[in-house]
């Protein structure tokens, strides 16, 4: 058994999202997205928690975490910051923007700051191709972006 | 010929535009209302004379796709409605608008979706980084559950009718309708072999249609206007291309968006007319419908001597003036898609577009058949190559070789998706490479980008914000 449990309000969430749906698998991808709310990242504790509350193989959710980009399978930073560098993106100067970003926080694409507050990422088409260049922040969305609109923001998550 | 429209984007601009309240005093829901108390057979009659192309880039009639349904269903077999809004095709940005800024007409599509298939519930799958477009279409049920529009009895009448919203993890596969249905399904989104399709063993194994987004949040407008009137407002209605959809245009222009017109509008209409003209230079390509669809050059010409051909009014004619449709862009050689246009000046360097596209295609590959999983990280190896200015002339044939390996060899239309793209690259840009790998590079401009980061038409003048 695990360890892991989520908060009332959550399991609350989760039986909501069991009426959904005519089966229990139905509810991974929802059910491991509150997880990955409450914890940040899945870790196989949690893959474990999850197969058994959806009596599901933990063979299956695995399968699943690591099929969808947006489950992370190791701790990340507070905050995550998506570029996207897609084609429109990139003609509005999105490596430009991936570039400013890295030298501001001194890692790379992929990697999260030495304080854990931010996990910088690329990001294939988020479609928003008409408002290029743009980023995700967290759940937001930024769009149209120039590089003193990203130093601004920047400067807010590393000051959070 | 452009026509503006404002059927979906009539409360695009208005505070709170996205609430029932303005959606309702703009006659909102009376068709769901209506469309229950018509038989099956009306509506679906109404809904084929529509001629709605689905407007997620297969362009398959609509109202063809609902009469496949088993008629009547089985009590042991219950019909399921599921939403394509896992938008995410490069280039391609005109579902979220809807989404965030009239999620009712989603909504009350949905009602009359599930009674003409025979569906109690529908899913929309809305791709899991569009927060605010989630969160507009729970509101959205929330509302329209309150007044009684959804739920055992909606308007009073006994056929009930659950909406639901579920969310992907980031994986653009399941924008193919049966990786979306496996997904639903909570396993991987890996595409299934058709047959069986949808309509047979779909969600959940029973008999479903899977509609796109903006397809769905159409219906209300068409059964409004009445189908064939609906259908008329389009320059390709002989074509069963009708009424009015969104387009959208992106890269190089200095007005980029989103607008709504009827069927007829010509890429010269969306660089020009909408968008303000090309940013930074002279237009040198442009991708009609979202990444998958092989690019045209500003160039070509319309070659359709053929009568019976849908081009042949443009014979001759330039491809900026052919009006966007399903069949004549297949005609054209590429495809309508999503209406989403990238546009690219004559500053950009072919190779880096190429490049970016495959690098797209090589991440997004679900890794389930082999040719488009190899395939496109060996297309994408290549033009990594080329782009640091170390690839050879063979390796340019090779491309063509590896493309034509993986079409017609994959479970689902991603590897078309791949190949024809980068067949497209290579037909139409194959002096530019050859030059660019004899010269190492010299002969193309190296970039992508116009300037310093930001939106390419935001200095230009007359562009808006």
């Amino acid at each position: 058994m695990t360890s892991f449990a989520l908060t009332s309000e959550r399991e609350k969430q989760l039986e909501e999202i069991l009426a959904r749906y005519p089966n229990r698998q139905a509810a991974t991808i929802p059910v491991l997205h509150l997880c990955q709310e409450q914890n940040g990242w899945i870790s196989d504790e949690i893959m474990e928690w999850v197969a058994s509350r959806l009596d599901v193989s933990s063979a299956h959710v695995k399968g699943v975490v690591t099929f969808y980009t947006l489950f992370n399978k190791e701790p990340v930073g507070r905050h995550q910051v998506w570029v996207c560098r897609t084609l429109s993106c990139a003609l509005n100067g999105a490596e430009g923007v991936l570039h400013h970003c890295e030298k501001r926080l001194g890692v790379h694409a992929g990697e999260t700051t030495p304080d854990g507050k931010i996990t910088l990422r690329t990001a294939e088409c988020l479609a928003a191709c008409g408002n290029a260049p743009m980023m995700q922040v967290d759940r937001e969305y930024h769009e149209r972006l120039t590089l003193p609109e990203v130093d601004a923001i920047l400067d807010r998550l590393l000051q959070d | 010929m452009l026509r503006h429209t404002n059927y979906l984007t009539k409360r695009y601009d208005e505070p709170k535009g996205y609430e029932i309240g303005p959606y309702e005093r703009d006659g909102g829901y009376e068709q769901a209302k209506r469309a229950l108390g018509m038989t099956r057979e009306a509506l679906i009659d109404e809904m084929k004379a529509a001629n709605i192309r689905g407007r997620g880039g297969a362009g398959f009639p609509m109202g063809v796709k609902w009469s496949f349904m088993p008629w009547p269903p089985k009590p042991e077999k219950p019909h399921y409605l599921v939403i394509n809004a896992d938008e995410g095709e490069p280039g391609t940005f005109k579902d979220r608008t809807i989404m965030e800024r009239n999620p009712h007409a989603v909504v009350e599509g949905c009602i009359i979706g599930c009674f003409g298939i025979g569906a109690h519930t529908a899913y929309i799958y809305v791709r899991d980084e569009l927060h605010l477009s989630k969160d507009r279409l729970w509101a959205a049920i929330a509302e329209a559950k309150a007044k009684g529009y959804l739920g055992k009895k909606p308007f009073g009448i006994d056929y009930e009718v659950e909406v639901y919203v579920h969310t992907g993890a980031g994986a653009y596969i399941c924008g193919e309708e049966t990786s979306l249905l496996n997904s639903l399904e909570g396993k991987r989104g890996e595409p299934r072999l058709k047959p069986p399709f949808p309509a047979q063993a779909g969600a959940f194994g029973m008999p479903s249609t899977v509609n796109n987004l903006e397809t769905i949040a159409v219906v209300p407008t068409a059964l409004a206007m009445g189908g064939e009137a609906f259908s008329k407002l389009s320059d390709l209605h002989h074509l069963k291309d009708g009424g009015a959809r969104l387009f959208g245009v992106s890269g190089h222009v200095k007005n980029p968006g989103v607008f709504e017109a009827c069927v007829g509008v010509t890429l010269r209409d969306l660089i020009y007319e909408y968008g303000g003209g090309v940013a930074g230079g002279e237009l040198l390509a442009v991708i009609p419908g979202g990444s998958s669809c092989p690019i045209l050059r500003a160039d070509d010409k319309v070659d359709a001597p053929n009568e019976k051909s849908p081009l042949h009014p443009y014979h001759g004619k330039s491809v900026l003036d052919v009006p966007l449709g399903v069949d004549t862009f297949r005609a054209l050689g590429t495809m309508l898609g999503t209406c989403c246009a990238i546009v690219l000046s004559d500053k950009v360097d072919p190779v880096l577009a190429f490049h970016n596209l495959m690098r797209f295609y090589r991440f997004e590959s679900c890794g389930q058949c082999t040719p488009c999983r190899e395939g496109s990280a060996w297309l994408f190896r290549i033009l990594d190559r080329m782009a640091k200015n170390e690839a050879t002339l063979d390796e340019l044939d090779r491309l063509s070789e590896i493309a034509d390996n993986i079409m017609g060899n994959t479970i689902c239309a991603f590897g078309e998706g791949t190949a024809m793209p980068a067949l497209g690259f290579l037909q139409k840009f194959r002096k530019e490479f050859e030059q660019h790998i004899k010269t190492r590079g010299k002969s193309s401009t190296g970039r992508l980008a116009l300037g310093a980061p930001g939106p390419a038409g935001a200095s230009a003048a007359g562009a808006k914000s």
